[in-house]
């Protein structure tokens, strides 16, 4: 680890202004990508502005048809949370499967949606449900939030409060896990709500991405004889050594047939 | 038996300080002054090193030194422990592994120079700064392409790529049984390249006085006195008295920390260069690249049968992977260690074996838990299942057909090791009955029905272990003897050291040699202390792996403690006024049969001490006595695994259903930790069956070069183990034990892969090679269906 200032901001508005006056400030959430990177020396950071210490961005609540989630709220929170159970299940579930006890514990919402990584589960809710990201200076749609591998729409001092999702009417999600990370090699949520059917896809592209035709063969009918037979292409997936684009391609149906059938289609 | 004594399930005395976190490990030493060495390493497989400027790095905060080959120019290569002769009868080529890489690096990660500063990040940082000039060329990777004339040379000095090329067996015979044959059944696989990952990382700290001229190494070892005699008397010219090898608790080893490192003789020589300890410690990246692999080896096998199904004949050919030198014990693996297992536990007449060992770019491979063994288990269970499904026969029917028979023994294989006993039709039975093989084929049905592949695999395996004797293993080109050393010092109050030259990195010595201790003895569980690890305290000792410890550091134990009882009945004998023939020891007493007479051992001890009633003109005073004990034979474990597996043909992902273990281990000293070592085996072999690869890609660079991409084996993969045994006791050694730490993971990878391509038969897959990840099961069945 190259060396570096620790600051411990007790709002947001501190944090945000010891963002904006570092040469080169980072922000720690729950730091499970952060902190090996840095550990490798493969990130640095001249000031590492922990927001572990800011209660504004704690919490889950509940409103109407809306449920809230405070960027620092742990996978395990979330997973524990008998208002997302109650409400959006499958994000229970989702969240509950991320990593191991340890991840779980420590990483948080804001900092995976953050990080924008191609294989992490968060994306596929977010997208999936159409939520909305919320920062200290505005509200971005999921849809418009993630731009790309490790990208985002955030601007440079931009700090993410929360994530609101509307709660469908069924929704659910299926992860092909890593063997080893037990990040997503496929992860498909899919979800019926007031704005329609949502499919989206993780881990198989370079960024969440939205399976339009499976959409449009769930909103005829609901059930998974209707995406059995739908197929991404292979083009442009992901390809490693643990699986190539067309096994990806390919574990996106199965992964959507398997979410469909959570979501009792 | 007593609840401490032999047989007995005694919980291990050593995990009250592991788990309460009072562990002493290598790491947890830190010594007055002492600086801390950064290793920089070649981000490149094969590059010529044009120069290193290392000028902005000695300037650097902190920094006290920074070596190159150049400084360590009087420092010798780092020795290899093995030499094996072609079959035309010329050595091996052994071409020198230098400490620090000489004019060119030959693989990601060779130590290229070493900085070292007051702190850890100080040499860290100052490493960066350290300018190597590399000119890349062509990495050399993939062994079959090594071969060929027009290959890249890991070496130029060698100028082949062609270790050795050894043979065993007879070729002609062989030959001819193939051409008589009514079947042969053929198969090409590949034992794919693993990691030992121990969870303790290597560490070494070198400490130097310059008062007495004596030098320390503190290292994570599995055999300190060997370290203490490759690096002493090949690499730093150092007599024994003058070098100190400790190896305080190891976390791990499976192998890997047999082996002498760089990292030690930097260390050692450099805390004496700069008069202070200098202390080396391996982050887990660093271990990925740095510690020797294991397995590596590509294989064409075949087996001949008569009409019946009885072995006729059987071939092997392989490419086994060296890396870029020589490690330690690295020729003797897929040699010695493997081609003498081939009869398994078969009655094949005639066998003949050939290994071709080959450099490549790439990091040093020597032996993994089995080493040499499970390569061998692996192609013969593997093709024996081929032949089966050829033949239409039942595997359990094609195996009874070729045991060995127990009235056989001792049975000459014709790859020249002699079994001493076994019955490996009882464990096959055992292990078919609790895995209710009868049952199969309804829990097959209700698979199905939920849309599963189901399969059931076989894997009855034999291993050779405690490797032996010496003038045996010497006249095969072993550099070292293999027996083992112990003192049992008894002390005046009674109570027991055991100096051993074994050393526990996990299997749980301090219980089990105290058990043994007990029993012999008849005294107190807790008042024996095992002593182990630093070559200032133990006579002499060759370490722990093969499986070696019980049978042969064991057995040292109980030769001292014989030694000891035979005093004790002299000194007994003096104080009862009687003949020493007269006397005899049981339960801790010296009696003579048939009166009152009897001594303590405590009062035997202490009249040992305090001579004052004592035959001093006979006898000397004191109760301590030293075993060296050379083996016969080997020991010869084996017994029969039974796996079932669902496969999820959607996604290709195979889980474990169920997995029975039945061995013969011979006597067992202390039962809950033999099954702790089966489970850890059983781990190891499904990882590698299932899950494990260290993957190169064609420049060379490792692409699982952490636990993002190297998948380890977890609690969640694997089922609840059934683990069973049945006994043939081994007759060469006075325990009649045959050792239990390498059979779980030598006899399970081909009962897994067996089950997973019984599962997918039936949608027509007939090979899959290791590890069978979900999505190599997957494009398997895709291809079998494609065509």
């Amino acid at each position: 680890m190259y060396a570096f200032d620790y600051k411990s901001p007790s709002s947001l508005s501190e944090a945000a202004q010891m963002l904006q006056n570092s040469d080169d400030g980072v922000l720690l959430a729950g730091g499970h990508t952060l902190l090996p990177t840095m550990k490798q020396r493969l990130a640095s950071a001249s000031d590492l502005i922990d927001l572990g210490g800011i209660s504004e961005l704690q919490g889950i609540s509940v409103s109407g048809n809306t449920v809230t989630i405070g960027a620092m709220t742990t996978h395990a929170q979330v997973a524990a949370s008998s208002d997302v159970q109650n409400s959006i299940p499958a994000l229970a579930a989702l969240a509950s499967g991320i990593g191991d006890p340890q991840v779980r514990n420590k990483g948080t919402i804001g900092g995976s949606i953050a990080n924008s990584d191609p294989s992490a589960d968060y994306p596929a809710a977010l997208v999936g449900l159409g939520a909305t990201v919320n920062t200290n200076s505005r509200s971005i749609s999921a849809d418009d939030f993630f731009t790309g591998m490790f990208e985002t729409a955030l601007d440079e001092n931009e700090i993410i409060t929360s994530v609101s999702f509307p709660v469908p009417d069924a929704a659910g999600y299926s992860k092909f896990p890593n063997p080893a990370s037990r990040y997503a090699v496929v992860g498909v949520f899919v979800s019926k709500g007031a704005s329609g059917v949502r499919v989206a896809v993780t881990g198989a592209g370079p960024s969440v991405f939205r399976a339009g035709e499976m959409e449009s063969a769930l909103t005829s009918s609901f059930a998974t004889s209707s995406v059995a037979d739908v197929s991404v292409s292979a083009n442009g997936l992901n390809s490693d050594i643990h699986a190539s684009a067309e096994y990806r391609a390919h574990l996106v149906t199965v992964m959507a047939k398997r979410a469909v059938a959570q979501a009792g289609g | 038996m007593s609840d401490t004594g032999i047989g007995a399930s005694v919980r291990r005395t050593e995990d009250l300080r592991f788990v309460r976190g009072a562990g002493k490990y290598t790491d947890d030493m830190n010594l007055m002054g002492q600086a801390y060495a950064h290793i920089v390493r070649s981000p490149h497989a094969h590059a010529k090193i044009n120069s290193i400027d290392s000028t902005n790095a000695v300037a650097s905060d902190g920094v006290v030194a920074v070596f190159t080959a150049e400084d360590m120019a009087a420092v010798g290569g780092i020795p290899c422990g093995w030499q094996v002769m072609s079959k035309d009868g010329t050595p091996m080529h052994e071409p020198k592994h230098p400490v620090l890489a000489e004019g060119k690096v030959r693989h990601m990660g060779d130590p290229v120079a070493v900085v070292i500063a007051e702190s850890r990040s100080q040499a860290r940082d100052a490493a960066e700064t350290v300018d190597v000039d590399y000119e890349v060329l062509d990495a050399v990777v993939d062994m079959t392409q090594a071969i060929n004339a027009d290959s890249a040379n890991v070496h130029d000095d060698v100028g082949t790529n062609v270790c050795y090329d050894w043979a065993l067996g007879d070729a002609d015979a062989v030959n001819e049984a193939f051409n008589g044959a009514a079947h042969v059944a053929k198969l090409d696989l590949v034992n794919n390249r693993l990691i030992a990952n121990a969870i303790e990382p290597r560490c070494a700290i070198g400490d130097y006085d310059q008062a007495t001229g004596q030098h320390t190494l503190h290292t994570t070892s599995q055999n300190p006195h060997v370290i203490r005699l490759l690096m002493g008397a090949f690499v730093l010219g150092l007599p024994e008295h003058k070098l100190r090898v400790h190896a305080p608790d190891v976390g791990g080893g499976f192998g890997s920390k047999i082996f002498h490192y760089a990292e030690e003789i930097i260390v050692t020589w450099a805390a004496a260069q700069l008069n202070r300890p200098v202390k080396w410690t391996a982050d887990r990246s660093e271990s990925f690249i740095s510690d020797a692999h294991g397995r590596d080896h590509v294989t064409t096998v075949e087996l001949a049968l008569d009409e019946n199904g009885k072995f006729l004949a059987l071939r092997e050919s392989t490419l086994a992977n060296m890396g870029a030198y020589l490690s330690t014990f690295a020729p003797c693996v897929p040699t010695y260690l493997h081609g003498t297992l081939l009869a398994g536990q078969y009655s094949t007449p005639v066998i003949y074996c050939e290994v071709k060992a080959v450099f490549t770019n790439t990091v040093p491979v020597d032996a993994y838990r089995g080493a040499g063994r499970p390569e061998a288990t692996y192609l013969l269970e593997r093709i024996v299942q081929v032949a089966a499904d050829q033949l239409g026969l039942d595997p359990t029917e094609i195996r009874r057909r070729n045991f060995i028979q127990p009235d056989q023994f001792p049975y000459q294989t014709p790859v020249a090791l002699v079994y001493d006993t076994g019955d490996y039709e009882a464990s096959l039975n055992k292990a078919l009955d609790s895995a209710d093989y009868a049952g199969f084929e309804s829990r097959k049905a209700a698979s199905k029905a939920g849309g599963k592949l189901r399969g059931i695999g076989i894997s009855s395996y034999i291993e050779a272990c405690g490797i032996a004797p010496s003038n045996v293993v010497g006249s095969l080109g072993a550099r070292a003897g293999l027996y083992e050393a112990a003192t049992v010092r008894v002390n005046p109050t009674g109570s027991v050291s055991v100096l051993t030259g074994s050393h526990s990195h996990g299997q749980g010595h301090e219980t089990t040699f105290a058990q043994v201790v007990s029993e012999k003895l008849g005294i107190d569980f807790d008042s024996i202390e095992i002593v182990h690890g630093d070559t200032d305290k133990i006579p002499f000792g060759m370490g722990t792996y093969g499986s070696r410890s019980i049978a042969v550091g064991g057995t040292a134990i109980v030769n001292a403690v014989d030694k000891i009882i035979a005093k004790g009945k002299k000194i007994a004998a003096h104080l009862l006024e009687t003949s020493e023939a007269d006397i005899e020891f049981e339960n801790g007493q010296f009696v003579v049969p048939g009166t009152d007479k009897a001594k303590a051992f405590g009062e035997v001890a202490l009249t040992a001490y305090v001579p004052h009633q004592y035959p001093l003109e006979d006898l000397e005073p004191g109760l301590e006595e030293t075993a060296f004990y050379d083996p016969k034979n080997f020991t010869f474990p084996a017994g029969t695994y039974v796996c079932e597996v669902e496969v999820d043909p959607e996604t290709g992902t195979v889980d474990i259903a169920s997995f029975h273990a039945t061995d013969d281990f011979g006597k067992i000293i202390n039962p809950m930790i033999v099954e702790g070592q089966v489970h850890g085996g059983l781990v190891q072999g499904i990882g590698q069956a299932l899950m494990e690869s260290a993957a190169y890609d064609s420049d060379g660079q490792l692409l699982s070069g952490s636990y993002m991409d190297y998948t380890m084996p977890r609690a969640a993969d694997v089922p609840s183990f059934t683990v069973d045994t049945t006994m043939t006791e081994c007759e060469h050694n006075p325990l009649g034990v045959k050792g239990c730490g390498e059979a779980g993971a030598i006899g399970s990878p081909p009962a897994v892969i067996n089950a997973i391509l019984n599962a997918l038969a039936e949608v027509g897959v007939t090979n899959i090679d290791m590890p069978a990840t979900p999505h190599r099961v997957w494009q398997a069945i895709r291809n079998a269906q494609a065509s």
